[in-house]
């Protein structure tokens, strides 16, 4: 391969603030064995082998490298780990080598080097923006078959983690006065400045080192290197008991009224399972400081994605934090004055810096005399028009830059370290609500310190501090961060009138004003801007915004859609400003009107194992259980999800299906008895002198004349109209009684009473309360329900007359204290015995033990729903929607005509309610005696307006009933009760359609003989 | 993410611990009102860029119902204070006025 032959060892002699010689670490990429230093990200190990191709972008799978040195960058994303281990998109410029560390390099196939994808590159022209939008419309039918798979299988970065994570996470819960967020020299010094007022501080650092980028530009403070103020001031804040310090922590996102989230890397560095490899700080700060510095930007010129292209800064970085020479030759091109640092720093090491291209027509600041004096050539008016070199820079075309792109001069290069000058950071300032103000001297957006984000009181609750300002010398960086930090410790009303510390005095060289070049060469022409990369990873040139604005699009938010620009894993962070500049001259309105696009959390990316924190597992969601919940469970149970709850489906014995299993409980509860765990029934007591008037407000009959020892069918309706929820109500006696709900509905029911009494009738006297766990409760159904439970010597009467249909009554059975209710949901004979939860256990075993003689069959949810199918008893969920009304469902009886006002009652007077094409309850019985679909349509003649077939009505229940060795169904059929006896055709998904006949929703036992007896 | 004082318990709740309930001081119509008002009452909603009143409830805490009065811009929290009113009270609107000069009650001219 050509490459090998490149691959020499870039690592300089000497040098590297960061990494620690003496300890060499071995990691491997794409398989290869390397070794790196302690200190070394994986992107500087990989730069110090020469490894300068790291990946493929994600449209043209163009080839990448390393472009910045933080968490900024868009192209070092790599597969990191395997197995349970394995984390895709993990950026090589944030992550620290370590021992045994493995990486992948992604978006290639079936190599880095040799990409198939690569030939969309060569398609580029007919890959403009928004092409997914234009391309894939047509044929309509080519979307599933030919589009959508493609496009599936080439979509995505990395590829997702198959195994489970073998890590585990937390959360940490912070109320912290001040939190500073950036640990460089502003951050250190906001956070001296407040914890001086008193204030509790907590400082945060991403990286793993302090000092930000003070160290490596030479900056001095109070007479002192960066590196050394840094360590003393550090000491002496760590002496202080109000203030806390993390480095590798990152701030992602600021929300309303000072909470902030924080994501912390414990193990990355370091791997070990055994402690948390990552914690997510919920933080309440009372005041934020924002000294999140400033990113350096590219500038776009021809061939600018060229693996070898780097930002000045990183470059910088490499040689001074890890002694890597991203290149022997390096040619600097830059608007601003900061880059000849990077010319000056590889001057010092010895490194080649053929030119320093300086798009302004002048270059006579400080820094430029220091490079001409360091003997550098300084090149003013000059730019980029093309770089040549496969895989990487070889050379780079010299223009004017006032020109159109005619090549002045070819320099033989490996590397371009780049400057379109600096933004601040100001992505956290911007998410709870702070606003930008555009500086056109330093060409960049900065927070405006008159529209802060503002907390509970109105009043700011952030300050931006240092380079995050806009600052950009050490001096102004110091002055303001330190003003930061004393007014977040004041604005808590810390330190007042107390005398503060010293500004800690900064020097740097002054610069000279940078100058905005938005393009390079100023005049280049279709085809060049065509190869000016604004964002890396997606794919977006220059010339992709100029077709947006050209097609029409001048909302900022919506260029970003259409070309992707800022949408890639780095959020905008490189070509936000610059995609904005371009999109600001093609629609010749000037940037500040054009806008940002909106910062939104998180800055960074946060794992999902982060965010998940502790709730994983059992954790996520704790299941509920009903006191009988072990027996099912020993028992055969196959279960199901009933909300939180668990309930049994069936019991299947050995061998037996559940398919037979139901039909066997559903059989023997209605030849013998059947025994049913109802615990999660939800029971809600309502008492007081205004209940009965509350109770006739929320169901739609009359509660209010049901006599104490009765129990009433009633049904519950949303001020809409249409039906939530339905129960048996008991009375218990003169202003008691207990409301039962579905399974599903207790909490929302028991909420909605709470709201309706609290801020409606807020001077009605009745009170709620939620007993749905108080109780067990077990169902006794069939014809030999009454002998099980006379077997257990009740202390009260359960004959018929004493006890009949609909009525309850308190006692004793075996013992164990009751109520039993005669009501049913099977239409069979059917106790509902509601025992204190605590001895529910021992009820349902004595009741097991005395119906064995009588061949008593446990029986779960789906003989219950056969079973209530039979009956034509229709279920909350199943026959209703959420636009279902009663009277759609043959449940007029239930409705008063009586009361003058209840939940629903004026809505279901509009028009459409009461409209006779509404789609109305039916029995379905097949031809055939086949089990329809549920959900089925039914379809009727002609077209919709949307041009789709008419449907005429639908299946809401369906099953296969034992009883009548038959499917039966419900469903919801326009007119349906008027056309008994007609034949419907359902559609079914590839197959004829099944053709049933309209009849009774109630299949068995039509006149109640079975429940009354 | 806000923090409410429950007007009750006088607990600052954090925002999960809070059930949202929109816009306050509706008034219910019932049978007997124009189809006007009754899909006003049951769908129409204020949704101002500013002060705002609504109602929460401290659902993971002491159960109860109260009205917020905040700024939905500057996320400036006027005051919490009782469910049962069918306006605000006149601190908080004292409170709102403070801070938004010129705004009024809506019942107010």
């Amino acid at each position: 391969m050509a490459l090998e032959g490149r691959i020499v060892s870039r690592r300089l002699p000497k040098g590297g603030r960061l990494i620690d010689r003496s300890r060499p670490l071995g990691f491997s990429f794409n398989g290869k064995e390397m070794r790196g230093y302690a200190g070394d990200t994986l992107a500087s190990a990989l730069l110090a082998k020469g490894q300068v191709l790291v990946g493929r972008s994600f449209k043209y799978h163009r080839p990448r490298g390393v472009v910045t040195s933080g968490s900024e960058e868009p192209n070092a994303l790599v597969g990191l780990g395997r197995d349970g281990s394995f984390e895709p998109n993990v950026r090589a410029t944030t992550t620290e080598l370590f021992e045994g560390l493995e990486a992948r390099s992604q978006n290639h196939w079936p190599s880095l080097e040799y990409d198939v994808g690569a030939i969309s590159s060569m398609l580029s022209r007919f890959l403009p923006s928004g092409f997914y939008y234009k391309t894939f419309l047509w044929p309509r039918a080519f979307w599933k078959h030919v589009y959508e798979p493609a496009i599936r299988l080439s979509a995505g970065l990395g590829r997702p983690p198959r195994r489970r994570d073998a890590d585990h996470y937390e959360h940490f819960n912070v109320t912290v006065d001040v939190l500073v967020i950036g640990g460089g020299i502003s951050g250190i010094s906001a956070a001296s400045a407040a914890a001086e007022t008193g204030a509790d501080v907590l400082l945060v650092e991403q990286a793993s080192t302090w000092g930000g980028r003070a160290p490596i530009d030479g900056v001095r403070i109070d007479g002192l290197g960066a590196e050394e103020w840094t360590g003393s001031t550090l000491k002496s804040l760590q002496s202080l008991p109000n203030v806390r310090m993390r480095t590798r922590t990152s701030g992602v996102g600021i929300h309303d009224h000072g909470y902030v989230l924080l994501h912390e890397r414990l193990t990355d560095h370091a791997p070990d399972h055994s402690v948390p490899r990552h914690r997510l700080w919920k933080v309440r700060a009372g005041q934020i400081v924002a000294a999140t510095g400033a990113i350096e930007r590219p500038l776009s010129f021809p061939g600018n994605d060229r693996p070898g292209c780097m930002l000045a800064s990183a470059v910088r970085d490499y040689v001074v934090n890890y002694g890597v020479a991203p290149g022997e030759r390096t040619v600097i091109v830059t608007n601003n004055d900061d880059a000849y640092r990077t010319a000056l720093t590889l001057r010092e090491a010895g490194l080649g810096v053929p030119a320093i291209l300086d798009a302004r027509q002048e270059a006579t600041g400080p820094l430029a005399t220091a490079a001409r004096d360091a003997g550098l050539t300084v090149r003013p008016g000059c730019g980029i028009v093309d770089i040549v070199g496969r895989d990487r820079v070889e050379r780079v075309q010299v223009c004017s830059q006032d020109g159109d792109g005619e090549v002045i001069d070819e320099i033989h290069a490996d590397c371009v370290a780049m400057s379109g000058g600096w933004s601040p950071a100001a992505h956290l300032w911007c998410h709870a609500g702070g606003k930008l103000s555009w500086n056109d001297e330093a060409a960049h957006f900065a927070p405006d310190p008159a529209r802060p984000p503002t907390g509970a009181d109105g009043v700011a609750m952030m300050q931006a501090a240092g380079s995050a300002t806009g600052a950009m010398h050490a001096g102004a960086v110091l002055e303001s961060a330190h003003a930061a930090g004393v007014a977040a410790g004041q604005a808590l009303g810390n330190g007042r009138g107390r005398k503060h510390g010293r500004v800690p005095e900064g020097e740097d060289e002054a610069h000279h004003p940078m100058e905005p070049v938005w393009l390079v060469p100023a005049r280049a022409p279709y085809a060049k801007r065509a190869k000016s990369w604004l964002d890396f990873q997606n794919d977006v040139k220059v010339s992709d915004i100029e077709l947006a604005a050209r097609e029409g699009y001048e909302s900022v938010e919506h260029v970003k859609r259409y070309t992707t620009l800022g949408m890639a894993t780095d959020q905008g962070k490189l070509s936000n400003i610059n995609g904005l500049a371009i999109l600001s001259r093609e629609l010749g309105v000037p940037i500040e009107e054009v806008g940002t696009t909106t910062f939104r959390p998180p800055y960074v990316p946060v794992t999902m194992g982060a965010i998940a924190g502790e709730a994983r597992g059992e954790l996520f969601q704790p299941v509920r259980k009903t006191p009988i919940h072990e027996w099912h469970d020993a028992n055969g149970a196959h279960w199901e999800p009933v909300g939180h709850w668990r309930r049994p489906y069936a019991y299947t014995r050995h061998g037996e299906s559940v398919h037979d299993a139901v039909a066997r409980e559903v059989l023997a509860t209605r030849s013998g008895v059947g025994l049913l765990d109802a615990s999660t029934l939800g029971k809600l007591v309502v008492k007081g002198p205004d209940a009965a008037r509350f109770l006739d407000m929320l169901y739609t009959n009359m509660m209010s004349t049901l006599k104490p020892g009765k129990c009433r069918y009633g049904l519950m309706c949303s001020e809409n109209g249409f039906l939530i929820d339905d129960g048996v109500v008991a009375r218990l006696d003169d202003d008691t009684w207990l409301c039962h709900t579905t399974s599903g509905g207790a909490d929302r029911i028991h909420a909605s009473m709470e709201e309706w009494l609290q801020t409606e009738w807020w001077d009605w006297k009745a009170y709620v309360a939620n007993v749905t766990e108080q109780f067990a409760q077990i169902g006794v159904a069939g014809p030999r329900a009454r002998d099980v439970l006379n077997e257990l010597g009740p202390s009260m009467d359960l004959g018929k007359e004493a006890l009949p249909f609909m009525a309850w009554t308190d006692g004793a059975l075996g013992n164990i204290p009751v109520r039993v209710f005669r009501i049913s949901f099977s239409g069979e004979l059917s106790f509902e015995i509601a025992a204190p939860a605590g001895q529910g256990r021992a009820l349902w075993d004595r009741l097991f033990e005395a119906g064995k003689s009588f061949g008593i069959t446990p029986y779960g949810t789906e003989a219950l729903h056969v079973m209530r199918a039979e009956k034509g008893f229709i279920m909350i969920g199943d026959e209703t929607d959420g636009t279902v009304i009663p009277q759609d469902l043959g449940l007029h009886w239930a409705i008063s005509k009586g009361k003058d006002d209840f939940l629903g009652k004026r809505a279901q007077e509009r028009e459409h309610m009461a409209d006779p094409l509404r789609w109305r309850l039916v029995g379905l019985e097949t031809l055939d005696g086949s089990v329809l679909p549920d959900g089925a349509y039914a379809a009727d003649e002609g077209v919709n307006a949307n041009g789709q077939r008419r449907t005429q009505g639908r299946v809401t229940s369906t099953y296969h009933s034992p009883t009548l060795g038959r499917g039966i169904a419900m469903g919801l059929v326009e007119r349906g009760p008027d056309r008994m006896g007609e034949i419907l055709e359902f559609s079914v998904i590839d197959g004829e359609p099944i053709r049933a006949r309209i009849v009774s929703p109630v299949f068995h036992d039509p006149e109640g003989e079975k429940q009354n007896a | 993410m806000l923090i409410l004082t429950c007007p009750y318990c006088g607990v600052r709740c954090d925002e999960t611990e809070l059930a949202p309930g929109g816009e306050a001081h509706l008034k219910r119509f019932g049978p007997g009102s124009s189809d006007e008002e009754f899909e006003d009452y049951l769908f129409m909603r204020a949704n101002p860029n500013g002060v705002h009143f609504e109602r929460w409830r401290h659902v993971y805490g002491c159960g109860k119902w109260f009205h917020a009065a905040r700024n939905t811009v500057t996320l400036e929290v006027y005051g919490t204070y009782s469910a049962q009113v069918h306006a605000p009270p006149q601190e908080i609107r004292d409170a709102v006025s403070n801070r938004v000069p010129g705004w009024h009650w809506k019942d107010e001219s």
